[in-house]
């Protein structure tokens, strides 16, 4: 895939179709890929990467990109696909000068996984099929590559792509038996105070760095209200123990229904606070109250929480049940 | 030098946390971070915590006083925490060493108290490296990584843990452990040299500061890269709170409703309200204040502070950042020029 993605980007530029291409640029190492626009085909050839390493959502930089005039192609994964919709959606991304490549994935890797695994100083990490071969400063090793998977794809909702102007490779289904929700059926059949310990013993390892926020494509308000002096709630740091924890409750409400699950919130947290389990429990909510709904899974849907139906549960089961117990 | 049996540790630990207060690098969810000791706690396996030893001396926040109103009478309450005796155990060369840097930020005058007293009541009990990852580079600012310095430095050689008193406060530790016995200095002489041997082979160990100095500042100040390099960057703080040098605070009030309390927080150079002023934000967009962060490290730092870098090379901002943007492209892109 590594060579087809190149050649699409060479390809894009150089027929005019793009002016710039939004993909993942070489680090020092194999993993540490870094966001990147680029705009000649020496650039592409010498620091364009697709690999398991991939990792990183580049649909919200559309909604900078989009606005610089010219067209910027993007390679987005397919839970990608679904935060680009959900942007399209809110009128946050210019759709015109936007060219979309989908990219078929097959899950990507956790460099913490394969770190945790045993291996210290990694060196290089090839992928050989199923298997990844690992070269450290102690010397080589291998792992199977469904054990270094993200957790995120460990429970991929859907390897379909859902926008595209073009895509690369055969993408996949929605999967129904994803389990993602399993976790988050596990923390309902806790008692309050088993969760409320669960969470804040999580939450207590919150540093405020807002990397969250700042990666969460469902976060694209001009100014974030926790960071804006005159709103009276911007704290840099927690002033005491809950502090921490009304930020991401916070957050967790106003991305409710819009959030596409895809994981970044997660993925970036340096303190390895499972966020994502906060917007799952949000999304299994919507799903057992409202009916079955997935944000991002196309550009016209109504949202249930905006939207407003005679099948709507009443306010009344929401406040018993909160979704279902158990 | 001193030594005691690798088993025997928690002994150790037991000894130390019945004098004072001990903190040991330990896992918490998943997360190696500095703990107060408690009982059968085990050190880590992680090779360093995911935040700095600096929370210990310089905490993310903390209270600097108080105010208290009722009707027009304001009184002002001492909220300091008094602080007292401690010990860190398994700091790593690289954090021993972002002591030194923080000291010249906040022990010169008008000396910061705060900080002043937790690094007269603190005694540091340092780690070498055995086993570096592949993001450590240290050695490019000069430092042993098996020698660590501190108070006390350890090393484990086979099933023992060696001890070396660096300072009186180290003496003074030391002498009062009656489970330690006396040790040959000799017995380290391989443990340390195959350390300097793996140190010798980081694959970042090298990196080449030539020309990042204070002669070169506005040249790399104009450099275009800048705007490259912080494409992509989410503006999040991670990589300044998880470095042990980043020592940049806020002071802010919070309304008690019946008075104030003033603390003050780490800030970010990142964060869109960063030195803030009446008239604005000094640096508009985010390609100013990911400038600010490198040329501070790099550049201003070290031209004020006899050439030392604002850098220890622990590598937690490599392992962090959200993009993988760090101090080793940044230094490695601009280094090119500069030669």
């Amino acid at each position: 895939m590594q060579e087809a993605v190149k050649q699409k980007a060479i390809e894009l530029l150089e027929s005019g179709k793009a002016d710039r291409v939004l993909g993942w640029k070489a680090g020092e190492f194999f993993y540490d890929l870094t966001p990147a626009v680029f705009t000649s085909k020496e650039e592409i050839e010498k620091d364009f990467v697709f690999s398991v390493f991939s990792g990183a959502n580049l649909s919200k930089y559309l909604i900078k990109e989009s606005r610089k005039g010219g067209k910027v192609a993007a390679f987005l994964k397919p839970c990608d696909t679904y935060s680009f919709n959900q942007l399209i959606k809110e009128h946050r991304i210019w759709k015109d000068n936007v060219y979309i490549v989908g990219v078929a994935c097959d899950g990507m890797c956790d460099i913490e996984k394969i770190r945790n695994a045993g291996n210290k100083g990694i060196l290089s990490v090839e992928r050989d099929g199923e298997t990844l071969k690992i070269d450290t400063l102690y010397g080589a090793s291998t792992m199977p590559r469904a054990e270094a998977l993200a957790e995120r794809c460990l429970c991929c909702k859907s390897r379909k792509l859902v926008a595209y102007d073009e895509k690369l490779g055969e993408d996949g289904e929605v999967n129904p038996d994803s389990g993602r929700f399993d976790k988050v059926a596990e923390l309902e059949a806790m008692t309050p105070d088993e969760r409320f310990e669960f969470w804040r013993g999580e939450l207590s390892k919150c540093i405020r760095c807002n990397a969250c926020r700042d990666v969460c494509p469902a976060c694209s308000c001009e100014k974030c209200v926790f960071d804006n002096p005159n709103s009276g709630v911007a704290q840099k740091a927690a002033v005491n123990s809950f502090e921490e924890n009304l930020y991401h409750i916070i957050r967790a409400f106003h991305v409710a229904g819009r959030c596409t699950d895809c994981g970044e919130c997660s993925r970036v947290c340096p303190q390895n606070i499972p966020l994502h389990l906060l917007n799952r429990k949000f999304i299994k909510d919507i799903n057992e109250l409202y009916g079955e709904y997935q944000s991002g899974a196309d550009t016209e849907t109504k949202p249930p929480l905006t939207n407003f139906t005679k099948e709507d549960c009443e306010p009344s089961i929401v406040h018993e049940r909160g979704g279902k117990q158990g | 030098m001193k030594k005691i049996a690798c088993v025997r540790i928690s002994e150790l630990f037991g000894a130390i946390a019945g004098r004072e207060k001990l903190y040991i690098p330990a896992d918490f969810r998943g997360q190696a971070q500095f703990l107060p000791y408690q009982e059968s706690m085990e050190l880590t396996k992680s090779l360093n915590t995911a935040r700095s030893a600096k929370d210990l001396f310089f905490p993310q926040t903390e209270n600097l006083v108080g105010f208290q109103v009722k009707g027009k009478e304001i009184t002002v309450e001492e909220t300091r925490d008094p602080g007292e005796p401690f010990v860190i155990f398994g700091v790593r060369a690289c954090d021993a060493r972002s002591f030194e840097i923080l000291d010249r930020v906040f022990l010169a005058d008008p000396v910061d108290t705060f900080y002043q007293t937790r690094r007269e009541h603190g005694t540091v009990v340092t780690m070498s490296c055995s086993h570096p990852e592949e993001t450590c580079f240290c050695t490019a600012f000069g430092i042993d990584p098996s020698e660590p310095g501190g108070d006390v430095s350890c090393w484990i050689a086979g099933e023992e843990l060696y001890l070396n008193a660096n300072t009186e406060k180290g003496e003074a530790l030391l002498s009062g452990l009656d489970l330690l016995e006396d040790a040959d200095p000799a017995a380290l002489e391989h443990t340390k040299a195959a350390a300097k041997a793996i140190a010798d082979k980081l694959p970042l160990g090298k990196l080449d500061l030539t020309g990042f100095d204070g002669e070169h500042m506005l040249e790399l100040f104009n450099r275009p890269e800048w705007a490259k390099l912080s494409e992509s960057c989410l503006g999040c703080g991670t990589c300044t709170f998880v470095c042990p040098t980043c020592q940049c605070y806020d002071i802010k009030d919070f309304d008690t409703g019946h008075g104030v309390r003033r603390f003050r927080c780490w800030d970010s150079c990142m964060y869109s309200d960063f030195t803030q002023m009446s008239a604005g934000q000094p640096r508009v967009t985010q390609v100013e204040r990911f400038r600010q962060r490198f040329m501070h490290k790099l550049v201003y730092f070290p031209s004020n502070n006899e050439g030392i870098y604002g850098c220890v090379g622990c590598g937690r901002c490599l392992s962090r950042c959200p993009i993988s943007m760090n101090i080793v492209k940044v230094a490695k892109t601009l280094g090119e020029g500069t030669k």
